[in-house]
């Protein structure tokens, strides 16, 4: 699908990250819409402001007419404002963001995994063939174990574990269970426009579908201490095979335990 | 002698003392924010001329640390909004101008208003001295999110806790003082449709303060309470940090000080720019030499900015996990925030038509406040749709926005209102010559550091960044701006220095003003304070039939035929 020139001029003029994913599109349309809106008025408020101010100055107008002006178009441009925000907000923000937080796709159809933020790294949780994820806990917690994963847990068997480290199958839903460990960290892939805090005490799900094949990289947005800077990652948006291929090698990485 | 200035009652003493003190901290925050400049500039490379002034816990070797990165951030922003812009833009134009544009004898509760001012500078004192503790200052952002700010190892996130309620204390005493002097105390004829629209500004501004700084006085004795008396507030159960159990009783929450400091922070971002636009409406007026055009539509205009800016807070947080039925609750709220500042920014931008305009210095500040303004305002926009927020939030767009808000929007305000009332309060005129060096300077640099962030922000780079984004392969394309806008801030700097010189030569040294130099309408202008009298509207400029082309508020002559008032 390829954006018509009104649209396409805005995005060459806003230069977003490429977009990777499903839900994308409605985000950038929006984006270049209300960046239109936003040009639209600059640009007539500005000129109106100029010829004013050269129309009036004190040279070319001595006495000023106290009546000022007259007539109603000024109603009607705060009334255009207004229609053009309700319309934007109601035919695609809200729609868009109902999408994003109501529609979750179902497990069985997803790549479902667990992202675990800490102070300044992403742990990535996989729940292998199972579909089930292991048990954690506090006590498990160690230096190789950051995830506090309980390996005797039947279910932790065949999970798979990650530091900084995404991989996804492209074209099928994926859903992320995102929680924090220690700060407010905020989980950000900005090729999927996905972004969503992660706030301690909670687990946040955010899903989305990548439609393209990619290398590129996780993002902090929330200040989370002084190695905010750093806290990056990576995620790989792979084929399904190579996806399948991966996985399998990382669990049978497991085995020896 | 210099001292007793600061044991008066007198709303006038007050309210210099305000501004001088506000200068002072505005000084100060945008030096932190020239070194933090810097290394988003040069990241890792030693700060030149200051940078072993720094010291060695901040910046060994004059190279920032990112601990140092982070105090920086968190207190030019704590320092610019709540000990610079606001007392600035409330405690020193709202003391000196709101008493005599309505022609009181003074505020309604002057010892009440020294004790504002008191505590202002004790905040002020205490922020400040945060620096030198073991640790440093505050470093966790202005916003001061939890737990990072409830776990934050540095002594200086509780002076900061300190600081934020002696500053909170200031601006309930201060804000009661407004409001009882503005209902109360308004000389004889001073209806409410005869009140400057200055004096609306402050009215609406002054409620603001008063019902939302609670919000964040009661937040602020939870962390303090978090982090000294152990308790558990802002901390859920099960905290690891470091990788070790965190050792507190846990069962809080902390996206409660996130509701509860947004509650304050947006009606806060009103606080800082009604009163801007109170200054520029006056300015405006003044040099157009006609009526405001919508007066009474601008007043209500102020009081549905008001009310909403208490529904409207959590579009700060969109992204904390929100269903659609509140976010779209909150994004309705904010496109409709958005249209009485549209009508208070169209109403400024018409009542230009049909003025004969002189640009004078004062004005040329107020002017470029409404297409900066409107920048800022504009966007605004895909930040309050939720959609749009998800790939802006937290970015550099973000802080564009807001600095196009606040710096040339409120700050341009401000020197507008210091170049206008200068001469009621020294009797002289400020130089016009460096005044408008210093305006067309601010302005370019302004722009060059501000609108370089929206391409970065739309780019993906988040804001706090230590160096600036380097470490992201999606910054790469836009990591040069990073040196554009620094540049813009050391131009910025070199700017402010016609400013402050001719702020001080101009004490001594500045030509002689009549009372009422600028050929102005309102109150303050009288010469003639003992008792006065108000008989006509607020802006009563070339009225047909008056031997001049200004009657002030003070003169009891009835032109033959008054003019309509919009």
């Amino acid at each position: 699908m390829t954006p018509d020139p009104i649209t396409k001029l805005m995005l060459d003029i806003l230069r977003m990250p490429p977009a990777a994913s499903a839900h994308a599109a409605d985000v950038d349309q929006l984006m270049v819409l209300v960046h239109w809106l936003m040009a639209i008025l600059f640009t007539g408020w500005s000129i109106f402001f100029v010829y004013v101010l050269v129309r009036f100055r004190r040279g070319a107008h001595p006495v000023a007419d106290p009546r000022g002006v007259r007539g109603r178009w000024s109603t009607f441009v705060e009334g255009g404002v207004l229609v053009a925000e309700v319309i934007l907000l109601a035919f695609f923000s809200i729609p868009a963001w109902s999408s994003r937080v109501d529609a979750f796709p179902s497990a069985q159809q997803s790549t479902v995994v667990r992202v675990v933020a800490e102070q300044f790294a992403w742990n990535v949780h996989y729940p292998g063939a199972d579909g089930a994820f292991g048990r954690t806990d506090v006590t498990f917690l160690s230096a190789t174990n950051p995830l506090g994963l309980d390996r005797s847990d039947p279910a932790a068997r065949d999970d798979v574990t990650t530091i900084n480290r995404l991989n996804l199958p492209m074209g099928r839903p994926v859903i992320v269970y995102l929680s924090t460990k220690d700060m407010v960290h905020s989980f950000t892939l900005p090729q999927m426009r996905v972004k969503q805090d992660a706030v301690p005490g909670t687990v946040q799900p955010v899903w989305f579908t990548p439609t393209r094949t990619g290398e590129w990289e996780i993002a902090c947005s929330q200040l989370c201490g002084l190695g905010h800077y750093r806290m990056r990652g990576f995620y790989s948006v792979q084929t399904r095979e190579d996806f399948a291929s991966w996985l399998a090698a990382e669990t049978a990485a497991l085995a020896p335990r | 002698m210099f001292l007793k200035h600061f044991f008066s009652t007198d709303h006038k003493v007050i309210g210099l003392l305000y501004a001088f003190t506000a200068l002072f901290f505005l000084l100060v925050g945008f030096f932190l924010i020239v070194i933090l400049r810097w290394q988003l500039a040069y990241p890792g490379q030693p700060v030149p001329v200051v940078g072993p002034l720094l010291g060695d816990a901040n910046a060994p070797g004059g190279i920032i640390l990112p601990e140092f990165y982070n105090q920086l951030g968190a207190m030019h922003g704590t320092i610019m909004v709540f000990l610079g812009v606001v007392p600035l833009a409330v405690g020193a134009f709202g003391n000196y101008l709101v008493p005599l544009q309505i022609g009181a004898p003074d505020m309604a509760f002057p010892r009440l208003n020294l004790g504002s001012y008191w505590f202002y500078l004790a905040g002020g004192v205490v922020m400040l001295s945060s620096f030198f503790v073991p640790g440093g200052a505050a470093n966790n952002g202005w916003t001061s999110y939890p737990p990072l700010s409830d776990l934050s190892p540095t002594s200086g996130q509780t002076w900061w806790l300190v600081g934020m309620l002696c500053i909170i204390l200031s601006s309930l005493l201060g804000s009661i003082n407004i409001i009882t002097t503005i209902v109360q105390l308004r000389a004889p004829g001073m209806t409410w449709f005869r009140m400057p629209f200055l004096v609306w500004a402050q009215f609406v501004t002054a409620f603001l303060l008063l019902l939302a700084f609670p919000a964040l006085q009661a937040a602020a004795i939870l962390q303090g309470m978090d982090r000294v008396a152990g308790t558990s507030f802002f901390l859920p159960s099960g905290l690891v940090v470091s990788g070790r159990p965190l050792d507190v009783s846990g069962g809080g929450n902390a996206l409660l000080w996130q509701h509860l400091f947004w509650f304050l922070a947006h009606p806060e971002v009103y606080v800082l720019i009604l009163p801007a636009m109170g200054i520029v409406a006056e300015i405006i007026a003044n040099n157009t030499r006609k009526p405001l055009w919508g007066y009474r539509l601008m007043v209500y205009s102020l009081f549905v900015l008001g009310v909403l800016s208490f529904l409207v807070w959590a579009h700060h947080m969109f992204l904390t996990g929100m269903g659609t039925a509140i976010s779209a609750f909150f994004q309705a709220t904010t496109m409709i925030i958005s249209i009485p500042s549209v009508v208070i920014l169209t109403s400024l931008i018409l009542s230009l038509w049909g003025g004969s305009i002189r640009f004078t210095t004062p004005m040329l500040f107020a002017l470029a406040f409404l297409p900066m303004f409107g920048m800022g305002g504009l966007t605004g926009l895909p930040l309050g749709l939720a959609t749009t927020d998800i790939p802006l939030h937290d970015t550099t767009y973000v802080v564009g926005h807001f600095h196009y808000v606040v710096a040339p929007g409120t700050i341009f305000a401000l020197f507008a209102g210091i170049y206008y009332w200068f001469p009621r309060i020294t009797g002289r005129m400020m130089n016009d010559t460096l005044g408008r060096m210093h305006f067309v300077g601010s302005l370019v640099s302004m722009n060059a550091i501000f609108m370089p962030m929206f391409v970065q922000g739309l780019a993906g780079v988040n804001r706090r960044l230590w160096d600036g984004g380097m470490e992201y392969a999606h910054a790469q394309g836009v990591l040069s701006l990073n040196v554009h806008m620094s540049i813009g801030a050391f131009a910025l700097a070199f700017f402010q220095i016609f400013f402050i010189v001719n702020l001080f030569a101009s004490l001594k040294q500045g030509r002689v003003a009549s009372a009422n130099p600028w050929d102005a309408t309102t109150l303050e202008w009288s010469e003639d304070t003992a008792s006065p009298r108000v008989y006509r509207d607020p802006y009563d400029y070339s009225p047909p039939g008056a031997p001049r082309d200004f009657v002030p508020q003070y003169v009891a002559r009835v032109v033959s035929s008054g003019p309509a008032e919009g």
